[in-house]
């Protein structure tokens, strides 16, 4: 299982630690990277916003630069994940725009044939990993941890650009994953709705409600702590929790995993080589509850 | 096929102000619709149910509620492609919008905020003694939006409204997207600044709640993405959140990846810097704890960023 893995650009700016964490796991996975060190930023929706048709001429370019190693992508971001399957899905399904960005990749040596694959982390452990792969990795499952799942809009819609019309379970596989690795799922309404990061900028009254709502009601419904697939989330529901219980004059205190420390966890890794200690609100009493420490 | 409808009932003369849900098992065939079923119960098992319908066609856009947690349109929504044999299924009236009785919503808010965008078309000039001519070339891309049978689904599952009322919402922004790219209408620029106002085209998340919901393929997100184009292309006064897009998209073009710091400094600039004072604990709490970027403080540009550039020339070029 190789895969040409793009990092994306939170995972190497304010959210290190995902980074590090996704080190720490990959390899005990059977899982080989190649880290594609001169693809762009997605455009993470933003750029795309601006002009989508660069965004997609930049996602094709990705695309092309792994269709030349033969690998699919492997993504560790929901917003990654999204904004590449949606640009992949607008060039598979019209072969005049496919023709058309192909044009402007040209002079650069490229072509995009439109072949290359891209599947998030959390999708490849359960479809190309396996389960009982994933559970014979597992050390110290994860008993008596209560995990609220997060996904992050961008990897649970549009359905049909994210393939979850042909693989239903992609919609559900953040819980499978919980469960594999012993903890118990705190189901909770918000789990798939947004955090509230995209608009941060814009409207943060409105962004730091969405963080206070999800991480409160998780929390409220017994969470220990939530896990998400997402760094963009991530950096609003753990980076800006504090404010927004400020706002909501309320203590939420809920700590935000990224999935591979959860994992990383779950094999039996040092919480600190995780990068957990990098977690801005602190799982340390959380971990108390599965014999960690930090 | 046997089901069970988990309905939430309401009824504003005995129940105020709370609801409860009460279940009706169900024989059924599995191609029927859930609307069907609903009127199935309606009219042999409990009389008092009440629901808003018409043309159980997919045309009218009345029947618009929330099955299994999303809202959709009952009359298009097969009995089989929400539950299995034995399965309940959860209907409740559509969110965001007052609940008159059971699954009848208050469209009075929905209908003002489709008002609040002006949704007729506004010429300039000495107005045609036949009609508006407009070539079908210069329309067809229309069509789309103009599917839009204002059925309030976008709206219920939107995820700003849940939060903020004031928030013009999915169904008003695509609504005004038509007129916007409508070329007899000489009220663009107008049109884009009234939108480009807090609780406007900036506001929306891009949760794509609206494009996964919406029964007749408008892509409500889609349209608003194409005003916040359109709003930056006509150079409507800067909001914080064309800014955003603008320096998110020029740290590409220089860097291929994205600075957070720079992003964050030039988004809000003097005008805004209150904001960035108020990041200061954030940032000073995530240095400490060491969350700071791989590449170091200055963020360098990927290998071959030439390339990018080039790209971006030829794209620009030839837009």
């Amino acid at each position: 299982m190789k895969y040409a893995f793009f990092p994306g650009c939170v995972s190497k700016g304010a959210c290190p630690e995902l980074y590090q964490s996704v080190m720490q796991v990959y390899p005990r996975l059977g899982i080989e990277l190649a880290e594609m060190t001169t693809a762009t930023c997605t455009g993470a929706g933003v750029l795309q916003e601006k002009d989508l048709r660069l965004g997609d001429v930049l996602n094709a370019r990705t695309f092309a630069l792994a269709e030349q190693q033969g690998l699919p992508i492997m993504t560790i971001c929901s917003t990654c994940q999204g904004v590449m399957s949606q640009a992949n899905h607008r060039l598979t399904t019209r072969a005049d725009y496919l023709q058309e960005i192909n044009g402007l990749l040209k002079d650069e040596g490229l072509e995009y044939r439109g072949t290359t694959n891209i599947k998030h982390f959390l999708w490849i452990l359960l479809e190309d990993v396996g389960e009982d792969a994933l559970r014979h990795s597992i050390t110290t499952p994860l008993t008596g941890l209560r995990a609220a799942p997060f996904y992050g809009c961008y990897i649970q819609r549009p359905t049909e650009a994210l393939g979850i019309d042909d693989h239903p379970d992609r919609g559900k596989s953040l819980e499978r994953i919980i469960e594999i690795l012993g903890a118990e799922i705190v189901d909770f309404p918000g789990k798939t709705r947004c955090c509230g990061f995209p608009i941060l900028t814009i409207n943060e009254k409105n962004s730091l409600t969405m963080v206070a709502t999800h991480t409160r009601d998780a929390k409220s419904h017994g969470a220990d702590i939530m896990v998400t697939p997402c760094p963009l989330c991530h950096l609003n529901l753990d980076g800006m929790q504090t404010k927004a219980a400020s706002q909501e004059q309320t203590m939420i205190d809920l700590p935000i995993l990224h999935l591979p420390q959860l994992l990383g966890l779950a094999m039996g890794l040092d919480a600190k080589r995780l990068g957990l200690n990098r977690n801005l609100i602190s799982p340390e009493s959380a971990l108390v509850k599965i014999g960690v420490g930090l | 096929m046997h089901t069970t409808l988990r309905i939430r009932r309401f009824n504003p003369e005995q129940d105020r102000p709370s609801s409860y849900y009460q279940e009706y098992d169900l024989e059924i065939d599995p191609s029927d619709s859930v609307l069907d079923g609903l009127i199935k119960i309606r009219e042999t098992v409990d009389d008092s149910l009440t629901l808003r319908c018409s043309c159980r066609g997919a045309i009218c856009g009345s029947c618009g509620m929330r099955i299994n947690g999303h809202a959709v349109l009952a009359c298009k929504t097969k009995m089989i492609s929400v539950a299995s044999e034995g399965e309940t299924i959860q209907v409740e009236p559509m969110n965001n919008m007052p609940v008159i009785k059971d699954l009848v919503t208050d469209m009075a808010p929905f209908w003002s905020k489709i008002r609040q965008i002006q949704p007729w078309l506004q010429p300039q000039g000495r107005a045609p003694t036949a009609e508006y001519i407009a070539s079908p070339e210069s329309m067809s891309h229309l069509s789309g939006v103009m599917s839009c049978i204002m059925c309030g689904v976008c709206v219920s599952d939107c995820t700003v409204l849940e939060v903020d009322k004031s928030f013009v919402g999915p169904a008003a922004l695509a609504k005004a997207y038509r007129f916007v790219a409508d070329p007899r209408d000489g009220a663009t620029t107008h049109r884009l600044e009234q939108l480009n106002q807090p609780g406007g085209m900036w506001d929306c998340t891009r949760c794509m709640e609206c494009i996964q919901v919406c029964p007749k393929g408008v892509g409500p997100m889609d349209r608003i993405m194409s005003l916040r184009a359109k709003g930056m292309k006509a150079k409507v006064p800067s909001t914080c959140g064309s800014r955003h897009a603008e320096v998110f998209t020029d740290i590409i073009k220089h860097k291929g990846m994205l600075d957070e710091p720079m992003l964050a400094i030039r988004t809000f600039g003097l005008k805004h810097a209150g904001r960035l004072v108020g990041m200061i604990p954030m940032i000073i709490q995530s240095v400490f704890k060491g969350k700071v970027p791989m590449s170091g403080p200055l963020h360098r540009p990927i290998p071959g960023i030439q390339h990018i550039q080039r790209l971006f020339t030829r794209v620009r070029s030839q837009s």
